[in-house]
């Protein structure tokens, strides 16, 4: 065994015209360690792992990987020099088993079933080394998120990755799958296996990392052990100045009852997935639910927000019913109502990925009148509206001709929120604000539905995180099975007690 | 990401897929003996070298842009309108229905009830795939076909079984009226040496609004708008409140009744009544211009030009180059649809990248230098 660090980057530079990703990066990172690499958005973590894993090849710089200067022109390259990395979007093969997909790629001949058999005694092996226990003949689609991740995992480790890059691995698990997660990196650590993580949660860094590496525009700032840092102080680097981890609020003062639901019922696919559900929110206070993901937290947001029709069940406005029954697809009524509907999937349902960002500033309200003159569209109303927003939201780079995918995870919510909270709805509904959303942003959209709380709106926050429910919530609404199992006061509960709730234990009556 | 400058997406890329098409058609020429330069020469001087071959290319174009148009629309809900041919069948027996039943006093009123007609016809024909797509989920694709060949035997039938004129042998409706007569090219731009021998007619400037009513229809109008959220993304648009249901509807009414546009143009201004088989192909030749097209009424028209010449040349070729059959000609049209359509992409990325590298090298070049 060499000394050499397992990585070590020096002086890596590149640009997408006139953008400097990455300037002079320089980085090392020991064999056998956890190494976190943290940043805003567009801060150029994508950028440096893309090169190192073979998508990019740098304007400058060199690679050195055990010590020996490494060119990684292609991502099999990449793979041969031991690097592996498992992606935010899984890239599996949906109906093939697990053994098909760890091989596909690396078949080793015509023939399957030689190297089926070899794969399958390899991973057993690998399960057995590393604790990555995974039915091999499962069907992708039947495994869960973090099954699902232990098999692109499972994938590196067959083609011999010494070198694991994950990029944002826990923005699709519970806390539970993520913690298991890391118990696999520990363990993957032990057995001498580097690793570069990738996050934006500084909890993560914190818990799991022996060094980090901060990135700011394009540019490594600092690297640090993680046994020497803070949080705070790591939020400081990544953004460039002081930034609150905890939301500022006040006390709520809850006026009258904009929204009332009792004994809501969905069906989905045959399956009663919301049971019965009660709950108000009033003037001023934002409502949390917290529960695992698939309990019904998104049935509720999606017929509230008129995406699906409900199979029983009554809602009202202000006192007045809501038609929940009749047919689906009545955004448009809920948004004339006022009701905001920040959605869980800004990229699947927030946005038209294709679409420019002023279209997407007009989008579910593209029937107001201010946006249209006579039977038309008015583009430069709307794009006059959009440079408005962009402005006072705060989205980077402030072009309204940019397609939205164009924009970063934090911009694009963004415009998702600019559009729904810009017009102060009686009724907010908002799903996983921060999903995948950079810490700056993240406060940034915290204080806005605060804000928008302490104008005497109602607003239902549905999240994962149960940091952010309690920490911007007045009150806690716990779901488990399509049922609420209790509501909380964030001040006299704690995450054990939730997490309790989330699993559908109770203590009795509370 | 960077993207390449439009024109060099709707004009240069489809350029080069003709070119090479044209290239490969060459090397079937040669192979069967002709010379590809001289076959070239005859047709575009069969399609552009006079006022005979203009007359009939733009005729041809008229059609193309109608089909055209028709898949185009539907592509931006993407929905994938293959029925043209059936729709277009249908807007024809709406045309010689109509023109056969009244006594019309003036070809302009004339042709105001042909074109509703038509267009009722051909938005009801694509309506049933639309339901069954839209309600019952039946793939659009599958049914649109099968509607062809339904139109296709229910247009035999009535021509023999009811429009069929006693005592004619032939599967044809009686001629229309001199009253419903359009205006033919020799009427309005005789000027420029068109004769009554051309078939082209005025339907070609309802071709050209129609491209621009779709342009406003797709790019400035709230429809358009859903139209093209929906084509993007149907999950985001049923959270936006756009009804998955009336956009696929109302899609596929307005496509079917651009198809049906055609038989305007075929029908009564050139046939004059109804025969079988007026389509000859139309409603298949609009999906490769729509695919040629990009989906945009400019492109549209520039592919359906492109189409009508090869139409048109091809019918000169096949005229004076005994060798080459009609077969050929088909080969060569097959192969333009194939270079355009489905080969786009062999194109397109290494123009693409070549693009993208001239522009940062350009970039590079200007960075000290602002004032670029």
């Amino acid at each position: 065994m060499t000394d050499a660090p397992a990585i070590e980057l020096r002086g890596i530079s590149k640009s997408f015209g006139p953008v400097l990703a990455n300037r002079d990066i320089s980085m090392s990172v020991a064999r056998g360690t956890i190494h976190g690499i943290v940043g805003e958005n567009g801060a150029g973590k994508s950028t440096l792992m893309s090169i190192l894993y073979g998508f990019y090849k740098a304007d400058a710089g060199e690679i050195f990987i055990n010590g020996t200067a490494t060119a990684i022109p292609d991502s099999q390259a990449a793979i041969r020099a031991g690097i592996g990395m498992v992606h935010q979007h899984f890239k599996l093969v949906e109906n093939f088993t697990v053994v098909e997909n760890v091989i596909l790629g690396a078949e080793n001949g015509a023939m399957l079933r030689p190297s089926i058999a070899r794969a399958r005694k390899l991973l057993a092996e690998l399960s057995e080394e590393y604790g990555l226990k995974v039915d091999p003949d499962a069907v992708i689609e039947d495994l869960s998120v973090g099954h699902q991740q232990r098999v692109e995992i499972l994938k590196q480790l067959y083609r011999h990755a010494d070198i694991l890059i994950l990029d944002e691995p826990t923005g699709v698990l519970t806390p539970a799958e993520a913690d298991q997660l890391f118990r696999i990196l520990e363990r993957l650590r032990a057995e001498g296996k580097t690793i570069l993580l990738i996050t934006h949660k500084l909890r993560e860094i914190m818990e799991i990392t022996d060094t980090v590496s901060v990135m700011r525009r394009g540019e490594m700032t600092n690297t640090v052990r993680t046994a020497d840092t803070s949080p705070a102080e790591l939020a400081e680097m990544m953004v460039g100045r002081k930034v609150l981890l905890q939301v500022d609020k006040t006390p709520a003062t809850p006026g009258e009852v904009v929204l009332k639901v009792s004994d809501l019922r969905v069906r989905r696919g045959g399956v009663e997935r919301l049971k019965g559900v009660s709950l108000e929110i009033r003037r001023g206070e934002i409502l949390g639910i917290a529960g695992v993901a698939g309990n019904g937290q998104t049935e509720l947001l999606e017929v509230l927000g008129g995406m699906i029709t409900a199979s029983g069940g009554a809602v009202s406005l202000f006192g007045s019913g809501l038609d929940i029954t009749r047919s689906a697809a009545n955004g448009q009524s809920r948004r004339a109502m006022g009701i905001g509907h920040v959605p869980e999937d800004r990229q699947t349902e927030g946005l038209i990925m294709g679409f420019e960002a002023w279209e997407n500033v007009a989008f579910g309200y593209h029937h107001d009148p201010k946006y249209n003159v006579g039977p038309l569209m008015d583009h430069a109303a709307i794009k006059a509206d959009c440079v408005d927003k962009m402005a006072r939201y705060d989205v980077r780079p402030p072009n309204p001709r940019l397609p939205a995918r164009s924009f970063s995870g934090g911009n694009q919510q963004k415009i998702v929120v600019a559009r729904e909270m810009d017009r102060a709805p009686d009724l907010l509904l908002v799903g996983q604000p921060t999903r995948g959303v950079d810490i700056g942003a993240i406060e940034f959209i915290h204080r806005q539905i605060i804000a928008l709380r302490d104008q005497g709106k109602a607003i239902l926050l549905i999240s994962v995180e149960l940091d952010e429910i309690m920490g911007l919530s007045d009150r806690i609404a716990v779901m488990f099975d399509g049922r609420i199992m209790g509501e909380r006061l964030p001040d006299q509960t704690d995450q054990h007690e939730l997490g309790l709730l989330m699993a559908g234990v109770t203590e009795g009556a509370a | 990401m960077d993207r390449m400058p439009k024109w060099a997406d709707v004009v240069l890329i489809p350029l080069i897929s003709v070119v090479l098409a044209f290239m490969v058609s060459g090397l079937v020429v040669a192979i069967i003996g002709e010379s590809p330069l001289r076959a070239m020469q005859i047709m575009l001087r069969g399609a552009f070298g006079s006022a005979y071959g203009w007359g009939y290319t733009l005729y041809y174009a008229t059609n193309f842009i109608f089909t055209g148009l028709a898949v185009a629309v539907a592509f931006h809900a993407r929905l994938f309108n293959i029925g043209g041919e059936g729709q277009a069948a249908l807007g024809g027996l709406g045309v010689a229905v109509i023109l056969l039943a009244v006594d019309w006093p003036h070809w302009s009123l004339a042709l105001a009830a042909a074109m509703g007609f038509a267009m009722l016809f051909s938005a009801a024909w694509a309506a049933v795939p639309a339901y069954l797509q839209a309600r019952r989920g039946s793939h659009i694709v599958i049914t649109t076909i099968m509607f062809n060949y339904i139109a296709s035997a229910l247009l035999v039938y009535l021509l023999v079984n009811v429009f069929r004129v006693e005592g004619s042998m032939a599967p044809e409706s009686a001629s229309f009226a001199a009253t419903t007569h359009l205006p033919n090219a020799a009427d309005f731009a005789g000027g420029l040496g068109f004769r009554g021998s051309t078939p082209l007619n005025i339907s070609i400037f309802l071709a050209l609004i129609a491209c621009v009513l779709v342009w406003l229809l797709i790019w400035r109008t709230r429809l358009g708008y859903e139209i093209r959220s929906f084509g993007h993304s149907e999950t985001a648009a049923v959270y936006a409140g756009i009804n998955p249901t009336r956009i696929i509807m109302i899609t596929m009414l307005i496509s079917g009744a651009l198809a049906g546009m055609m038989a305007v143009n075929v029908v009564m201004g050139e046939a004059e009544r109804l025969v079988l088989d007026f389509v000859e192909g139309a409603g298949f030749v609009g999906i490769a211009v729509a695919l040629m097209g990009r989906s945009h009424p400019v492109g549209v028209v520039l592919a359906a030009l492109l189409f009508g010449a090869l139409y048109q040349g091809g019918a000169e070729l096949q005229f004076e180059m005994p060798a080459i059959s009609r077969e050929m000609i088909v080969v060569i049209q097959a192969l333009v649809i194939l270079f355009t359509g489905a080969l786009d992409n062999m194109v397109r990325m290494p123009v693409q990248s070549i693009f993208l590298s001239l522009k940062r090298r350009r970039d590079n070049a200007a960075r000290p230098n602002p004032a670029e």
